[in-house]
């Protein structure tokens, strides 16, 4: 059967692709978006049925923003990311297979850090992340010093760093960034303003009309994207990349998008005003909107994306029934690795046995 | 062999370091052309260049967390705080991010902190501080407070090759003050051993950093007034302590004196005490005694400071007590 185009002469040729991302790019993000959703998906059916140790930290509604930024860094150059709590998607992009996040969820004795720490809390120089801790903004004088050595070494690699609106407001983040600023790191600091740190919304946690005003302060490039449209985020991180990869310094980036799920799982959202989830879900979801995208303006069968969907579910069974045979940690290996020397901490002596 | 002072000697183990690992640098405040506070740093700018020798804005948190990504990344970073006293402002990053980073995620990160510390000095609540105790407690890290120009150059260079991060307290009273030998050529002293400063049978003092002098002091002063014949141990390491240097000491002199500058309540000598608890306390004649600082912020005022520190007399007096038990 002949093709669509060759039947009509005179449907004009797709526009040159957006952004300067291929057909199969352009794809490749809406997978990743379609996996964190789905991956989080079947992470809250195990947090119901009381596998998942410790929290859930959900990132509905801003997939785009993850899933986008990290697809502007090159993994083949060393490019290294550190991903925040809601930052699943940047992780996929960056290589964590799903079944290495779902083993983390539980706590595995094979998961990335042996169950030591939970959720995406992991790192790996050797695969390009190093995960963030619970003390908010302290990643980004870590990844000044990351790209610090970047910049010594002469390497022509880059950091990104995420940060929430509410890690704006401690100091390590003004210390990290103003350090980075100053010895002009090739560092790329994203500042995902969703709406809300915990409970306090943006107002209670800023005076500042937005956060992309305070690069002037930092004297840094200052960068603002709609964190709901994944081409509109890759191409602001994609241009400070490249101006970090060229020399040009650091770049703060605010990604404006919405946190439709509470802090965690646990949380009720009693503080939000009754609609505004709605809104959002209905309105300015970023898959749907870049799915709306894809069909009607960048020529892509619906048909594609509901196949694509299936394959991501497919593979989301495929990594749950292989981390589902992942055994616990052996309660020896938790004194193991404290320091390089000594290898092990010393078995407390109740422990070893008591004598007359 | 030439006599070297404390001061120097940790400038001589930081720069003979620099030159023997190109990945070795410094980072903090006022520490390249103005050589630092205390001018450690001092030629040290000149000789590395820029890249190797750092000012970094005031920001402990900022600089210390650079280090630690740096050292993720083959570096090994030496951060100074310009007095220690300024350690509590990067103690979040310190004990969360740097002391756990290897347990939890399997990352290196090889860096020392070190500085200014103690008093003696007339600095007051915020140049004389001595703040061990508050790291003691954190799994991860690593501390050394060495007395002699040998065991701290020795000292310095075990830590900045040791592959995790080590607190390197130097005690300010003793830069210019003490004098001493120092091995030729390449040497370090093993982190966690402690060392016999002084030999004896009948009581031991087991101490670190500027006290150690004061001990020794004392040490005379008993002997040649008492007839007492006192052992001297100097730690060296606080973390890891060295219960065998520490158990040995006690079995032979059955009486222990610990004596610190920090203050008394929630000091290293509790922790010493216990272990002296659990580990020889068939070999005890008498408790276990303790002479540190008074708990108060410590003073500036001649008067005061002296008031409030562990002085030789205070020592002399404490270990005559012990002694008669």
């Amino acid at each position: 059967m002949a093709s669509i185009s060759a039947l009509s002469p005179s449907v004009p040729a797709p526009a040159p692709a957006p952004a300067g991302l291929t057909r199969d790019q352009l794809l490749e993000l809406y997978y990743y978006m379609v996996l964190t959703r789905t991956l989080e998906e079947r992470l809250v059916a195990l947090y119901r049925q009381a596998r998942v140790y410790g929290g859930l930290f959900r990132s509905l509604g801003q997939e785009a923003d993850a899933v986008g930024s990290a697809y502007a860094l090159d993994r083949a150059q060393g490019d290294v990311l550190s991903p925040l709590i809601r930052n699943l998607g940047s992780l996929l992009v960056h290589g964590t297979q799903p079944v290495e996040v779902l083993r983390q969820y539980l706590a595995t004795g094979d998961s990335l850090t042996r169950g030591r720490d939970l959720n995406i809390h992991v790192g790996d120089v050797g695969r390009g992340f190093i995960g963030q801790i619970s003390h908010l903004g302290d990643l980004v004088p870590v990844m000044a010093g990351v790209t610090l050595s970047f910049k010594l070494r002469r390497q022509s690699r880059v950091g990104l760093v995420y940060v929430g609106d509410g890690a704006t407001s401690t100091g390590a983040f003004h210390e990290g960034l103003n350090f980075a600023a100053v010895q002009r790191c090739p560092l790329v600091v994203i500042v995902e303003n969703n709406g809300y740190a915990y409970s306090t919304p943006t107002a209670r946690q800023t005076a500042a009309k937005s956060f992309v005003d305070k690069a002037a302060g930092y004297g840094v490039a200052g960068g603002c994207a709609d964190g709901n449209d994944v081409l509109a985020v890759y191409e602001v991180t994609k241009e400070a990349v490249d101006r970090a990869r060229r020399g040009g310094g650091v770049t703060l980036i605010e990604l404006v998008t919405y946190r439709r799920k509470g802090h965690a799982e646990h949380d009720s959202q009693s503080y939000v005003p009754a609609g505004e989830i709605e809104r959002w879900a209905t309105e300015n979801d970023p898959l749907q909107r870049y799915a709306t995208r894809l069909t009607q303006s960048l020529g892509v069968e619906p048909s594609e994306l509901t196949g694509l969907e299936a394959r991501v579910r497919d593979e989301i069974d495929r990594a749950t029934d292989a981390a589902e045979q992942s055994p616990p940690p052996d309660p020896s290996d938790a004194l193991v690795g404290v320091h390089a020397d000594p290898p092990a901490a010393p078995l407390l002596w109740y422990r070893r046995g008591l004598r007359g | 062999m030439a006599e070297t002072t404390y001061l120097e000697a940790i400038r001589d183990g930081l720069a003979e370091e620099m030159e023997r690992d190109p990945s070795v640098l410094c980072l903090g405040e006022d520490i390249g052309a103005y050589g630092g506070a205390f001018k450690v740093t001092e030629g040290l700018l000149g000789r590395f260049g820029p890249d190797r020798v750092i000012d970094t804005p005031i920001s402990e948190t900022g600089f210390v967390g650079a280090a630690a990504g740096a050292a993720h990344m083959g570096l090994r970073p030496v951060c100074e705080m310009q007095f220690i006293d300024f350690i509590s402002c990067a103690y979040s990053i310190l004990t969360n991010y740097v002391a756990t980073v290897r347990y939890r995620a399997f990352l290196p990160c090889p860096m020392v902190v070190r500085g200014p510390s103690g008093g003696y000095v007339r600095g007051g609540p915020f140049h004389s501080q001595n703040p061990e105790a508050a790291f003691l407690h954190t799994p991860g890290l690593k501390i050394v407070y060495p007395a002699t120009p040998a065991d701290a150059k020795g000292l310095l260079k075990a830590a900045i090759r040791d592959d995790d991060c080590v607190l390197f307290f130097e005690h300010k009273y003793l830069y210019r003050r003490i004098k001493g030998t120092v091995p030729a050529g390449d040497y370090a002293v093993p982190i966690g051993q402690a060392r016999v400063a002084r030999d004896g049978r009948d009581l031991s003092i087991i101490t670190y950093a500027a006290t150690v002098w004061k001990a020794l002091e004392a040490a005379e002063e008993l002997e040649r007034e008492d007839g007492l014949s006192v052992e001297v141990l100097d730690l060296r390491s606080l973390l890891p302590l060295d219960d065998a240097a520490i158990v040995a000491t006690v079995k032979k002199t059955n009486r222990v004196l610990i004596v610190h500058e920090d203050t008394m309540t929630g000091g290293i000598a509790g922790e010493i005490t216990a272990r002296i608890n659990e580990l020889a306390f068939e070999w005890l004649d008498a408790p276990v005694r303790r002479v540190a600082a008074h708990d108060v912020p410590l003073p500036a005022a001649p008067g005061l400071e002296d008031f409030v520190l562990p002085q030789t007399a205070d020592i002399v007096a404490a270990a005559r007590w012990l002694a008669a038990y």
